[in-house]
């Protein structure tokens, strides 16, 4: 069975983020007030083959170690569609 | 004679320059297909700039999959000579052959220019014709060159003089240090035993006089009498 699945994939926090800073001011020039800590990562979406949702994550968290996310300077969260 | 392959990576851009100041330093190089799976002959692979499967995901992400990459990591742990240019480093620290990893330019934008670079690790196949802590002036040209590592990868890089390149502002220049907020202002580190290499400036860029300066050519000198002397082998 396919399952949907989302890759929400964040810097770091304590690394410096350049476009979450530059989203941050423009934000602020924009006239949005009490913006901060703007972060800027990655979603990736895929369709994933597998016998359980359980197992689909399982699958997924091993691309994102392996491939998708940096493990030196990422986080991410994977997000099984009911 | 040392005999130097230079990976081709799709994307890559620099391997042509590469090659040439290998052999205008008296070796021999070959350009050697992503696809290969072997290194044949060569005692050094250089893994060159340019922006390999278009840096998507991230730069070095998918290149280090590639199927050359199986001989380079068996080369490497075989004592073998790595060394990674710009996108190559990039790679090699995707790799896990060199610690930390690289990201956006603190600036935010991609950065090309000289940079003046203290030579802290004279002991590497690529560094040995330089004097330790003599400072030169060689072009970089990168959107993510940030070196960034945890605290304890910091620390050990420094405890052990693997920092073999280091940003510096020489007094008297009004060149500013620093290009890309890189921590500790490293340039370039090497690993545990110095025979993996790698940095962001870009020395083949600048390794023939009739380009206004040979400052990157001693790199590849080193490679060519390091390997003949049997110093870091």
């Amino acid at each position: 069975m396919t399952h949907r699945v989302h890759v929400r994939i964040i810097p770091r926090p304590g690394l410096l983020d350049p476009q979450g800073q530059a989203v941050e001011h423009a934000l602020g020039s924009l006239g949005f007030v009490g913006v901060g800590s703007v972060r800027v990562g990655k979603a990736i979406e895929l369709q994933v083959g597998a016998a359980s949702a359980e197992a689909a994550e399982a699958a997924v968290r091993q691309m994102c170690e392996k491939l998708l996310a940096n493990p030196v300077t990422e986080d991410f969260e994977i997000e099984v569609e009911a | 004679m040392a005999h130097v392959a230079v990976v081709r990576f799709p994307g890559s851009n620099c391997e042509t320059e590469t090659l040439a100041a290998v052999v205008r330093a008296g070796g021999t190089a070959e350009l050697v297909d992503y696809r290969a799976t072997s290194l044949g002959t060569a005692e050094v692979v250089i893994l060159p700039g340019g922006f390999s499967y278009g840096d998507y995901l991230r730069s070095g992400a998918i290149a280090r999959f590639a199927p050359v990459m199986a001989a380079v990591q068996a080369h490497a742990a075989g004592g073998g000579h790595v060394i990674g240019i710009c996108n190559g480093f990039q790679i090699l620290c995707e790799a896990q052959l060199l610690p930390g990893a690289l990201l956006q330019n603190a600036q935010r934008h991609f950065t090309s220019r000289p940079v003046d670079v203290r030579i802290e690790r004279n002991t590497t196949c690529c560094t040995a014709d330089y004097a330790r802590n003599e400072v030169i002036r060689i072009p970089i040209a990168h959107g993510e060159g940030r070196y960034v590592a945890d605290a304890p990868t910091l620390a050990l890089l420094e405890g052990e003089g693997r920092v073999v390149l280091r940003y510096v502002t020489v007094p008297g220049t009004d060149m500013p240090a620093n290009p890309n907020g890189s921590l500790n202002d490293i340039a370039g580190i090497c690993n545990a035993t110095g025979t993996v290499v790698g940095f962001m400036p870009h020395p083949e860029r600048l390794a023939d006089t009739t380009l206004g300066s040979d400052a990157g050519h001693r790199f590849f000198t080193s490679i060519v009498s390091s390997l003949a002397s049997g110093v870091g082998t």
